[in-house]
């Protein structure tokens, strides 16, 4: 039992690290450019297709996953001039009809180059089996994904709290006026944030592709989590994405694997089993409407 | 925004098109085309869903992105009424009305404590949860759904016919919209959109905010269930796709496409949706693609929605 809750916490700390690299895009975008993008769950799926299919044509993951991160980083620059510049003013009802509209043109797009099934990636070999960590056996390649999202949640706190650039973007996101009249290129800067947003979402979507299928509408599932995140960790924080995040991560995680047990505990099996994997899945979304509730501005408000 | 204002042709021009409506049956089959007669009321149904959100939408401006929950609802109840023996209409679907009415209660008793963003999420983080419970509920059908045995009887009078179900979703339509069109126009409705302009000051005025928000909530679900449990006699199931999220994001379209704010900004939008929809699959396996660019163009180019490009239906004197 140990074992099981040990090892469930850490696939939740690897979930919980692989939706912040969404989350931090999300609410960024969100946070600072007041923009809601529904597609951005679509970048995810754009990514790990790429990943996907520069790694069967280079045979290397490590390749694949460099080059399908470049790939959807030119996809985002695309998107931020030609159409997201064109949002930011707009209201919200705008943005969300904008972006389902990509949702559907990435959805049949995906469909019409690579077919309805879902596409194979493997890990690279050398993390293929298990490694022992004290005195358990957890996959290597979960280690890994943990230690990436450990990295990249460190550089982006040092890029956000600690460098030039991002008291620029934090600058910005309180008073887009006087940020520009001080002289910075608040345009250039949105488009810099919006197309490492697409690459994270890149990163996450080739890292998880070994784990889950790569296939048609898994970014839907994976947008309304990083929502989930970014609500609960109040929009525009960097800090509440990852908080958020592994709270997400964990709770949902150790929810699906303990709550059948625990219920079968104290209910009659009949009601555990129905009620177990229902209460599983909304275990999140009514932490959301409690957090939400007591509040309403999320756990840590960026602009208190 | 100012207070809706229907145009002065817009009454006559909603008669000429119910008389259409009414031989739209009769025509299909006269022409051997029966088979859009099964479209035609799926038509008219999300029109009613679309409608009934942009009560909350247009007229409240509160942007939910849950009402496939209430649709939902009202499917799911219309088929566990007709697994518990009761056929008839006249009791069940003012039973799904009721239940979607109640559980919109709920949801907007804790939602409209929140505003902008956060009230789109929370109230699709409700929508997921009824999505989720749906899914894992074994005893309603669970994935797979809870299937009708035939339609049901309205008064008595079988909805069996793809006419008599046509029939019924037009009366369930043409009641929704004069009740709505009643209602923006009373002082229910001016309350709400003077609050969607300008909440502060409704609240100074002594007006009980929340309370009106909730009222409105509240209706717009009942629509939706109605609607919903329409569906489930048209399709013979009430499946858990109809409270997938994509559901609520398609009905916000409508609307959006149609005109947030104005009366039949819904209806068209419904129309206008289904219609392309209809065309595009018999012209491209890919239609999806041209759905999502008309829809950008749409955003680009026609940002106040098809609605607004026919003349002003809405007041814009600033006096």
């Amino acid at each position: 039992m140990l074992q099981l809750i040990l090892e469930q916490t850490l696939n939740g700390l690897q979930f919980g690290l692989m939706l912040f690299l969404l989350a931090a895009g999300l609410t960024l975008v969100f946070g600072i450019m007041d923009c809601i993008n529904l597609a951005h769950g679509s970048l995810y799926m754009v990514g790990a297709y790429f990943v996907a299919a520069a790694t069967q044509a280079a045979d290397s993951f490590w390749i694949g996953l460099g080059v399908g991160v470049a790939g959807a980083a030119v996809l985002g620059l695309v998107l931020e001039l030609t159409l997201f510049r064109r949002l930011y003013q707009r209201d919200h009802l705008s943005q969300v009809l904008a972006t389902f509209a990509l949702i559907l043109i990435a959805n049949e797009a995906v469909r019409a180059i690579w077919g309805p099934a879902a596409l194979l990636l493997n890990p690279p070999e050398a993390l293929a089996g298990p490694v022992e960590i004290g005195g358990f056996f957890y996959p290597a390649y979960r280690l890994l994904i943990i230690a990436v999202g450990m990295a990249v949640a460190l550089l982006l706190y040092l890029l956000v709290a600690r460098s030039r650039v991002g008291m620029w973007v934090r600058a910005g996101a309180a008073n887009r006026e006087i940020t520009e009249s001080l002289g910075i290129n608040v345009r250039a800067l949105f488009t810099a944030v919006f197309v490492f947003g697409a690459a994270l979402c890149a990163l996450a979507g080739g890292l998880l592709g070994p784990l889950l299928a790569v296939q048609v509408g898994m970014g839907e599932s994976v947008l309304i989590l990083a929502f989930v995140v970014i609500i609960i960790g109040g929009i525009g924080s960097i800090r509440g994405a990852l908080v958020g995040s592994l709270i997400v991560g964990t709770v949902d995680t150790l929810g699906r694997a303990l709550l059948p047990t625990l219920l079968r505990a104290l209910l009659p099996a009949d009601a555990a089993s129905t009620l177990g994997p229902a209460l599983a899945s909304i275990l999140i979304y009514l932490l959301m409407a409690a957090i939400l509730f007591f509040k309403p501005q999320g756990l840590f408000p960026a602009r208190a | 925004m100012a207070l809706y204002r229907a145009a002065p042709w817009q009454k006559p021009l909603s008669l000429a098109l119910l008389l259409a409506a009414l031989a739209v049956p009769t025509v299909l089959t006269a022409l051997d085309q029966a088979f859009y007669i099964g479209f035609a009321t799926r038509v008219l149904i999300f029109a009613l869903a679309a409608s009934s959100l942009n009560l909350v939408l247009g007229f409240g401006g509160m942007v939910s992105l849950g009402h496939a929950a209430f649709l939902g609802a009202g499917a799911y109840v219309a088929a566990i009424c007709q697994q518990a023996g009761i056929n008839e209409a006249l009791i069940a679907f003012p039973l799904a009305m009721g239940v979607a009415g109640l559980f919109a209660l709920v949801v907007g008793a804790v939602s409209l404590r929140t505003r902008g963003v956060y009230f789109i999420m929370i109230t699709l983080a409700f929508a997921q949860m009824a999505y989720y419970l749906f899914v894992s509920a074994r005893s309603w059908g669970g994935d797979d759904g809870l299937p009708l045995n035939g339609r049901m009887t309205l008064g008595g009078l079988p909805l069996a016919s793809d006419d008599a179900l046509f029939y019924a979703a037009l009366l369930a339509l043409v009641a929704a919209m004069a009740l709505f069109g009643r209602l923006v126009d009373a002082r229910f409705g001016r309350v709400l959109q003077a609050i969607r302009e300008n909440e502060t000051r409704m609240e100074a005025l002594g007006y009980l905010v929340f309370r009106f928000r909730l009222v409105a909530f509240v209706l717009s679900g009942m629509g939706a269930g109605l609607a919903g449990a329409l569906l489930a006699n048209l399709t013979g199931l009430a499946s858990p796709n109809l409270l997938q999220w994509t559901q609520s994001g398609t009905l916000l379209v409508m609307v959006i496409i149609g005109g947030v704010g104005y009366l039949y900004g819904g209806v068209v939008g419904a129309v206008v949706l289904l219609m392309l929809e209809e065309m595009l699959v018999g012209f491209t396996a890919h239609w999806h693609i041209v759905l999502g660019l008309l829809l950008l163009a749409v955003v680009l180019f026609a940002p106040r929605g098809v609605a607004a490009l026919f003349g002003p239906t809405r007041g814009n004197d600033h006096g």
